[in-house]
Formats: C-alpha cells, structure tokens, sequence
C-alpha cells in the first residue's frame, strides 16, 4: 500500500535533482531557473501529501500560493535574464559583475 | 492494485523526467522534459485526491510557465555548448551535495515519527459531501481571502515588473500621443496673415 512516506521519498529525490542541476549547470541561468521550479514542484508535492494523509485542505491551499509565488518568479527571472542578454549579448551567469553589489 | 502501478508509474517518470531536466543538451529538451515532469506530478496529485491542485498545476506550470521558458529559450540566440563548460568539473561535487542531501532527508523521513497526530487540530477538515474544488473554493474564499488577495497582488506585481523591466521606448516610432493632441489649442496652431500679393509665404 503507498503510504505518505512514499509521496515523501520522490518529493525528496525531485527536491535533491533540483538542486543537483543548480550545482552541475552553474553557467546556464535558464536550467538554474527550471532547477528552481523542480525544487518548487518537490514542494508542493509534499504538502498536497501531507494535506490528503491528515485529512486537512489547508496544505493545498498553500500549495496553491506556492504555485503562484512560483509562477511570479519565473517570469521576473526571465524578464531580467532577457534584459541581460540584451545588454551583453550572452546569458553566463558566472561573471555577472555588472552592478558590482 | 491499480493505485500502486499508477503510483509507481508517475513516481518514477516525474523523478527521471527530472533528472533529464537537468542533465539534457539543448535546453529546449530541458524545457520539455519539465513539461513532462510537471504532467506526472499533476498525475501523483490527481491519485492523492488534490484534483484543483493537479489541474492547476497543468493550466499554470504547463501553461504558462513552461510555455514562457520555451519563449525566451527559443527567443535569446545563445551558444548553449559554451555554457555546458564547466559541466563535468561541477559534476563530482554536485553530486556528491546530492547525495549527502537526499541520504540526510531520506534518513529524516525514515526516523520521521510524528507521535499520534491530533486529528481534532486540524485547521480545515475534509468534508466528505464536498468534492475537492468545491471545499478548497469555500476554504479560499473565507478564511483564505486575504492570502488569496495578497497572491494576487504577488501576481500583480510580477506582471508590472516584468514589464517595465523588458518595455524600452523605441526611437524613430511614430506614435500617437493624445495628451500632446489634447493640449493643442486652436489659438496656438492657427495664425490668420494678411498675405500680400506677390510674395511667397512664410511657414
């Protein structure tokens, strides 16, 4: 019988890909950014599980704000990723020096 | 019987379409396999019971968010094998990270014990008479309002910036300005000459 451990284990190894493809693609911010939606993905994985084993909705609605914040992201990360191009023509995002923070 | 194949059949495509995520050539692959990785895990929620949350998860993630991925990917004319440099350098490291992180929350879940959990504490109970959407509707809507007005304004928020991030005014673009059409008045824009005869006139 699949129990809430199983949905935790693959929410764990979706988490951990994520987060390998951060460390293995550090040059390429688009796979850094998909990187982050697998790690937020991992996440709502999980508390949809732990919302449907305790029998209390309130995991899936905040899995549906993660969802939003998620989708927020994604697109101020692409907005700022095209304007970068834009300014230097390539998207390596290990000698990002530019506003020298 | 069915549950546990289906179960297995979605955990194991969303955990490889993942890693393939990560570890493709060309990022357009990438994008797809996130498409396909999302797909499974809106499969996983769908077993678990969550149906708006699976559906949501196809409208949004595949909809929208992977849909724009695939924008910029095909849209920015990138050397992507420059960026595969580094690749197998990071490679050791990053997985041996992985691993010590997945052993560390595999070992958490399994020593993992809750105690007896306290099923009159829950927040918002499921209602059995309810279908899944109906009862997360009446949740949002009530006592979630204000969340849901603030993820609102979180999406109202990365709109507009993302906007005024990208918008650059163009030079050389004919536009109309109606402000500057209203201003104009009649006793600016139109002189009466008494024109002699015989002489160009002056503009």
């Amino acid at each position: 019988m699949i129990g809430l451990q199983h949905y935790m284990v693959v929410s764990a190894i979706l988490f951990v890909m994520g987060v390998l493809g951060i460390f293995i693609n550090r040059k390429n911010v688009i796979i850094i950014l998909m990187a982050i939606e697998l790690i937020l993905l991992s996440v709502n994985i999980n508390l949809v599980a732990f919302s449907a084993f305790l029998g209390d909705l309130v995991g899936q609605v905040f899995s549906m704000f993660v969802l939003t914040v998620a989708a927020g992201e994604a697109a101020i990360g692409l907005a700022i990723l095209v304007i970068y191009f834009r300014g230097r023509g390539t998207i390596a995002v290990d000698d990002v020096n530019r506003m020298k923070g | 019987m069915i549950h546990v194949l289906a179960f297995y059949l979605f955990a194991i495509l969303v955990v490889s379409s993942g890693a393939l995520t990560i570890l493709s050539r060309n990022p357009v692959h990438s994008v797809l396999w996130l498409i396909l990785a999302f797909f499974n895990a809106a499969g996983l929620m769908v077993l678990l019971g969550a149906e708006f949350i699976a559906m949501l998860l196809v409208i949004v993630y595949v909809g929208a968010v992977a849909v724009l991925f695939l924008f910029v990917v095909m849209m920015l004319d990138i050397d992507f094998a420059e960026l595969r440099a580094g690749f197998v350098d990071y490679l050791p490291f990053g997985l041996l990270i992985a691993l010590v992180l997945l052993a560390e929350i595999v070992l958490g879940i399994g020593l993992w014990s809750a105690g007896p959990i306290e099923l009159a504490q829950r927040a918002a109970p499921v209602n059995p008479e309810l279908s899944n959407i109906q009862a997360i509707g009446g949740l949002l809507y009530t006592r979630y309002i204000f969340l849901f007005e603030a993820a609102g304004i979180v999406l109202l928020v990365a709109m507009i910036g993302a906007i005024v991030l990208t918008h650059r005014a163009r030079g050389g673009v004919k536009g109309q300005n109606i402000a500057k059409q209203n201003r104009r008045r009649p006793q600016d824009a139109v002189r009466n000459i008494n024109q002699p005869t015989g002489q160009g006139v002056e503009l």
